[in-house]
């Protein structure tokens, strides 16, 4: 039966050769072909229409339309339809012989139950094959068909077919069997594309299970591997630690060995040097350095930046594969290196070789080795990564302190000791603080991690977070390291916005936040920028209710340090910067400066804002404005002046004599010392000194500034112009006299300084010499062909667009063409129409003429015979 | 409106107002059936006298609907009012002397009302003033004055000017019930009216302090003026009085009237001395609300050029009203471009008017038959100013000058002195001279705007950079910019699409301490 489906639903095979045969006899005849011709042949190009069969395909279209359209115009004036009512005729899914099967019991049944009603006597008869088989009774066979079994199918088959004559079905079969007994007969292409289908099938499914099999005995082969692991390296598996029958090496032992791994690991795996490891930091940072200038002159990065080779394997997770992440095998005093080592290496910060010894032998006894072995190459992994990063900061700190300048000395100072405070960390705490922690899913649960813990606590509570949660390890680490980084930053706001602000536990904090932004550069943007966002909101609906807004406390602040130690501030343009850079604008040109906390806040504004272009020493005209105008609160007030002060700083305002020293003894006994950051957020003293002491302060930093500002911009065409005020203010209206040696000295140094810059010429602007118009060419353009066939040169919208225009053109020029050749058609058809009504009519009329004219004839024969007879 | 929200506060304070409500109802009940029970006037009368805001809202509806219903029945004495005291004795019938009373209870409720527009609650302010116009349009309806007059009788003037009067407090600035009243002012009979009545009231209260006007009173005089919006043409027919007959010369029908009534308020008004603030006030709608709507706008010119003369932001301001005097009614200023040079200064950048201020001098320098040195110390002045500009002013600022130099080509050797041969030991350019024609600023170059081609700000050094290549003919739009904020500046940046997020490479140490930290020097933790 199965057979016979297959077949009803394709033409049978000898059907479809026929055809091919006569399309074949079409294709060669060279009446019926139609060679469209090419003017030029283009190489590779496929052309789907260059061989034309107009006979056939026009006696299709007739075809069709005569099947379609003819019938519809021969039905138009008729409104009752024909309908086949024969049970399955225009059911292409049942075969004939189901067909007439049914057919036939529905028939039977309408018999029997119309006689039933009448005729309840009338026995039914029964038929085998349409034929009743009472009468094949009579016929008694010999052959009995029950006796042989096996050939049943195929005797009774050929036994009906001779004595019943066969239904269809039996001759299709017969037929079936024929195709199988030839099977020399040169296979179909179709056929041959199915053998080599399965064939291809088979081999897949072998592979697989070859691989199968392979995997299983790599498994097997680790898991032995395992059990004898503990001999070769020396140290037995965790769970095997308890045994006691371990032998104990002797000296001797341990000397050979020694000797012998020595020996074997040293050509292998040699140390880089100092030298090297420097070289190699230089080279970095000074591809780095390249980097930066190349963004800082505002050059494309994206064209100049080459995509890093991806493998089609790559899952995207940050885990390196082609990295050698083998342990390296080495000793020190008689042990052996284990990587649990490394990790507190890196919390002492550097290749102190010593110190990480000493480190090791403390921490072997605590239980570091909780780590799993597999976890064990990742984490070595990302230390070798993270050793290298701890190496270039201390190369850093080294360089710096090798400068003979005071500020690099207390800079060194200030690195030195919180290394020191670091190092002893993890004596103290390791015992105390579990090893493992989780990222938290909320702000409130960090908080309530790091809450009520000492800062070296929290840094290590940080650290440990990182490591465990490290993106390689786990698939949604990474997710949650990123919210890590919000919670970091608004933990430290929070702490800077206490009333006395921690910032010692800040500056710790620092340190995590900048290894989380390295981490997930484009998670920390978002942080930040969305912190600036609502630092600009809040100040913007402060001007645009008032018109000026209030300085913000420390905590606002320090938004913008941290964005400036998190992201480069030299480039031409960057998505976290840029915008820090008006927000900070906006602060400095629409806070009024009415106490001496706005001072303080504003000389940090202004040397962030400073430090910010202190590379690419970009000009701040709010800078100038505002150092001016601190200098101008330092003024005594007189009626006019000749310089012009710029808005938020009025000439004559409230607090127009904020900064004035009034006692000389004051700036006498004032020694140089650094601004608390607390001060931002309101002075804690009321003594008449310090506060003199705040006010020479604040005018000393805010010199220096102009200082720096002075050296910056030394090379700015209009340096006279914008220094001029400031000039003038200094020159003239500063009480000068008032204030220390050491401020005076500053003042003198900014007059001479700007004296010996603004010395330079004015040159006359002129527009960039531009290259001369190349005349026309008439050489035609020639551009690289990347795909045929295709639209070039525009984006992917564009071309879309094209193409369903051009599509759109085509399918409306072939309807069009097929209106007109169905309009033809029905023109055709009516005129044979009419021609065959003509050709009747004329006949009948022949016809009618012609009897007419035989009964003139007989009439006047008639005629003439009577003529005759008389 | 207000009577329905006074309803409801009513329902708030509960059984008490309630009951009061009901008494009052049954009285003005009784009042109405009879005029034997005229005597519980004084009851109603009590209660507008009331301490609890709740009985005075009740009182005040009370009397409206009693007083409108007597006034309607013409049950008040029409006339001159004889005086209470001499109104007893003989001369009248009852039925008169019953009138005179009644007109008096009315006269007095009325002062009540005009009382009330001073109350504490806004609802009762509301509700009187209601009442008190309610009155208006009734007592035009019903005349309580004999007929002599042709032009004001039908209008309750007197009434109308007591209601003004209440409206414009020495002490109090009553700016809530002056926009309840700028409906009223939508019908043109009443602008009309108040408009003779408030001159005679700024009139009343010069005389009374002799000295300059208490500000709150200016204030509260501005704030009716400025709620006076003025027809714009054709036929005036919105009254709340409806004209029984036409008449050609009723004043408040006519648009020129009309018109003369409002130029003699303003000039009256401004006639007097300003606090700055109202100054400015005044400037800033004098342009759109008050020059096109006087008969005479040249009337305007003295008080325009003595505000142009002031000096800082009112000059500023001046500068609209100037504008609309030159260009519309030919007023010859001498002077005018080197004023307009003279307002350049830093601070120009900082005012909340700079979009104005630049929108009118893109419009002044427009011209293309100004004198190129006027031209070229314009753009060397605001080149030199834009040193000192936040990046908001700049982006705005450059274009602007490039537009300078585009309309007027002769200027173009600012930006391109090809020939020169020599260099400069200094600008020529003098900064503090205060003549255009002398600030020798053809001689000089845009050396500021090469300098802000080293901004901080990306889209500022894109547009500076402008002047190193042959400018391009097309003007640049620069209305757009001229509103431009920091803020705005801020998003524009936040909605750049970026790739990837450079990052420092400098490791830190700690909050303090990088390799080029300033603030290191400066603060400690």
């Amino acid at each position: 039966m199965g057979k016979n489906k297959q077949t009803g639903k394709k033409p049978p095979a000898g059907a479809a050769g026929r055809v091919s045969k006569a399309r074949n006899e079409v294709r060669n005849n060279p009446f019926e072909v139609k060679i469209n011709k090419q003017k030029f042949t283009v190489l590779g190009r496929k052309t789907k229409h260059d061989v034309g069969l107009p006979g056939v395909s026009r006696s299709k279209a007739i075809k069709k339309r005569k099947d379609t359209l003819l019938r519809e115009y021969q039905q138009r004036g008729k409104s009752n339809v024909f309908s086949d009512k024969r049970f399955g005729e225009y059911d292409t899914k049942l075969t004939p012989e189901e067909k007439m099967m049914k057919r036939f019991s529905m028939e039977r049944q309408k018999v029997t139950d119309k006689k039933t009603m009448y005729n309840l006597n009338e026995e039914e008869e029964l038929t085998h094959y349409g034929q009743s088989l009472a009468a094949l009774e009579q016929m008694n066979d010999a052959v009995d068909s029950d006796s042989d079994t096996e050939e049943r199918g195929a005797l009774s088959a050929e036994l009906t077919a001779a004595h019943f004559g066969g239904g269809g079905l039996l001759r299709r079969k017969a037929a079936a069997e024929q195709q199988d007994e030839e099977p020399e007969k040169p296979k179909t292409r179709k056929e041959l594309i199915e053998e080599m289908i399965a064939k291809s099938k088979i081999e897949k499914r072998e592979r697989q299970s070859q691989k199968e099999k392979a995997l299983e005995l790599t498994e097997k082969l680790d898991s032995d591997w395992k059990a004898i692991q503990g001999l070769l390296s020396h140290k037995t598996p965790k769970s095997e630690k308890v045994e006691p029958e371990k032998p104990k090496p002797d000296d001797y032992d341990m000397m050979v060995r020694q000797l012998v791994f020595d020996i074997k690991a040293k050509p292998s795996d040699k140390m880089k040097s100092e030298e090297e490891i420097a070289k190699e930091e230089q080279e970095r940072l000074q591809k780095l350095e390249a980097e930066r200038l190349r963004r800082m002159n505002g050059e494309n990065v994206k064209s100049k930046k080459k995509p890093k080779h991806l493998s089609a394997d790559d899952l995207m997770d940050g885990f390196i594969l082609d990295k050698d992440d083998r342990l390296m095998l080495s000793y020190k005093d008689g042990k052996m290196n284990l990587p649990e080592s490394e990790e507190i290496e890196l919390k002492t910060g550097g290749n102190d070789q010593d110190a990480a010894a000493v480190v090791h032998e403390d921490s072997n006894d605590a239980e570091e080795g909780s780590d799993a072995g597999d976890d064990e190459d990742n984490a070595d992994a990302e230390g070798s990564d993270e050793e290298e990063e701890s190496n270039a900061s201390d190369n850093h700190s080294d360089l710096d302190s090798n400068g003979d300048s005071e500020e690099d000395e207390v800079l060194a100072k200030v690195t030195k000791k919180s290394k020191k405070t670091i190092k002893k960390q993890p004596k103290e705490d390791s015992s105390q603080l579990p090893f493992t922690f989780d990222v938290p899913e909320s702000y409130e649960d960090f908080e309530s991690l790091l809450n009520e813990k000492p800062t070296e606590q929290q840094v290590i509570i940080l650290e440990r977070i990182q490591k465990c949660n490290h993106p390689s390890l786990a698939q949604g680490n990474k997710a949650k390291l990123e919210k890590l980084f919000g919670f970091l930053l608004d933990y430290i706001m929070k702490l800077a916005a206490q009333e006395t602000p921690d910032l010692r536990t800040v500056d710790k904090m620092i340190i995590p936040l900048y290894n989380l932004c390295q981490m997930f550069p484009d998670a920390a943007a978002d942080c930040v920028r969305e912190a600036l966002q609502d630092i600009a909101r809040i100040v913007n609906e402060a001007v645009e209710s008032k018109g000026r807004a209030a300085y913000p406390a420390l905590h606002v602040l320090l938004h913008f340090k941290i964005t400036g130690m998190l992201f480069p501030t030299s480039d031409f343009w960057h998505p976290v910067v840029t915008p820090a850079f008006t927000v900070m604008s906006q602060l400095l040109t629409k806070c009024p400066v009415a106490s001496l906390e706005d001072v303080a806040a504003g000389l940090f504004l202004g040397c962030v804002f400073l430090e910010f272009v202190s590379l690419s020493k970009r000009f701040i005209p709010e800078l100038i404005n505002f150092l001016l105008g601190i200098l101008h609160l330092a003024t005594p007030r007189k009626a006019s002046v000749d310089y012009v002060v710029v808005p938020p700083f009025k000439l004559h305002g409230k607090s127009s004599e904020l900064l004035l020293i009034d006692s000389t003894e004051d700036s006498a006994s004032w020694v140089k010392k650094n601004l608390p950051l607390t001060a931002i957020n309101g002075l804690d003293t009321e003594d008449k000194t310090e506060i003199n002491h705040f006010k020479i302060t604040c005018i000393s930093v805010s010199l220096d500034l102009i200082k720096r500002c002075v050296d910056n911009y030394g090379t700015l065409p209009s340096f006279r112009e914008i220094f001029s005020p400031i000039e003038k203010i200094i020159c003239e209206h500063l009480p000068r006299n008032m204030y220390p040696e050491k401020i005076q000295d500053l003042c003198k140094k900014i007059l001479e300084n700007i004296e010996k810059r603004s010395k330079k010429p004015y040159s006359p602007l002129a527009f960039e010499k531009q290259m001369p118009v190349p005349l026309k060419m008439f050489i035609p353009k020639v551009m690289p062909v990347l795909e045929f066939g295709k639209k070039q040169g525009c984006n992917k919208v564009e071309r879309e667009r094209k193409r369903l225009i051009h599509k759109h053109k085509r399918e409306f020029k072939g309807a069009v063409r097929e209106i007109r050749r169905d309009n033809q058609f029905l023109a055709r058809e009516k005129l044979s129409e009419t021609m065959q009504r003509d050709a009747e009519r004329k006949r009948k009329t022949k016809e009618l003429y012609n009897s007419l004219a035989m009964q003139e004839g007989e009439w006047k024969a008639l005629k003439k015979r009577k003529r005759k007879g008389k | 409106m207000a009577a329905r929200r006074g309803k409801r506060a009513n329902r708030v304070r509960g059984e008490d107002g309630a009951s009061v409500r009901r008494e009052l109802d049954t009285k003005l009940g009784e009042v109405l059936q009879s005029r034997g029970n005229a005597n519980t006037v004084f009851d109603i009368l009590e209660y507008l006298e009331s301490e609890n805001d709740g009985h005075v809202l009740a009182a005040i509806r009370t009397c409206s609907k009693l007083f409108e219903s007597l006034l309607e029945k013409r049950e008040l004495y029409i006339g001159d009012l004889p005086a209470e005291a001499d109104g007893s004795s003989g001369s009248l019938s009852a039925e008169e002397k019953y009138k005179v009373w009644m007109r008096h209870r009315y006269n007095s409720c009325v002062a009540c009302l005009v009382e009330h527009l001073h109350a504490t609650s806004s609802q009762v302010q509301e509700l009187a003033l209601c009442t008190l116009m309610k009155f208006v349009q009734v007592e035009g309806k019903f005349p309580l004055e004999s007929a002599i007059w042709k032009d004001s009788y039908r209008f309750p003037h007197r009434l109308l000017k007591r209601i003004v009067h209440g409206l414009l407090q020495e002490e109090k600035d009553s700016t809530l019930l002056l926009s309840r009243f700028q409906e009223y002012l939508e019908y043109d009979d009443v602008r009309y009216y108040t408009m003779t009545v408030i001159n005679e009231r700024i009139a009343q209260v010069n005389r009374g302090t002799k000295e300059a006007l208490p500000p709150i009173f200016l204030n509260n005089v501005f704030g009716l003026l400025s709620a006076i919006n003025m027809p714009v043409e054709g036929e005036l027919s919105n009254f709340l009085l409806g004209q029984k007959e036409k008449e050609d010369d009723w004043k408040p029908a006519k648009l020129k009237e009309q018109k003369k009534a409002f130029e003699r308020v303003w000039m009256g008004f401004l006639k007097h001395k300003l606090s700055v603030s109202l100054y400015k006030k005044v400037l800033l709608i004098l342009h759109e609300s008050i020059l096109p709507h006087m008969s005479n706008a040249t009337m305007m010119i003295d008080f325009l050029t003595a505000a142009y003369d002031v000096g800082g932001a009112i000059s500023l301001l001046a500068l609209n009203g100037l504008f609309i005097l030159i260009h519309q009614h030919n007023l010859e200023y001498p002077d005018f471009y080197k004023k307009l040079y003279s307002l350049l200064d830093p601070s120009v950048f900082h005012v909340k008017y700079r979009a104005r201020f630049f929108h009118l001098a893109d419009l002044f320098l427009s011209s293309t038959h100004l004198p190129v040195y006027l031209v070229a110390a314009f753009a060397k002045r605001l080149s030199r100013l834009s040193l000192t500009a936040p990046p908001q002013v700049l982006m705005m600022m450059i274009p602007f000058i490039c537009n300078l130099i585009r309309r007027h080509p002769a200027c173009l050797p600012l930006i391109h002195r090809p020939s020169a041969e020599r260099d400069l030991t200094s600008d020529p350019f003098v900064m503090e001279e205060q003549d255009p024609a002398k600030s020798r600023a053809l001689e000089s170059s845009l050396w500021e705007l090469e300098a802000l081609q080293n901004h901080y700000y990306p889209s500022v050094v894109r547009a500076a950079n402008v002047i190193s290549r042959a400018l391009s003919t097309q003007e640049n739009d620069v209305s757009e910019l001229l509103e431009l904020s920091s803020y705005e500046l801020f998003e524009k940046e936040m909605k750049k699409k970026f790739h990837t997020v450079p990052l420092e490479f400098e490791a830190v140490h700690g909050l303090l301490g990088k390799k080029h930290d300033i603030t290191a020097d400066h603060f400690s933790l």
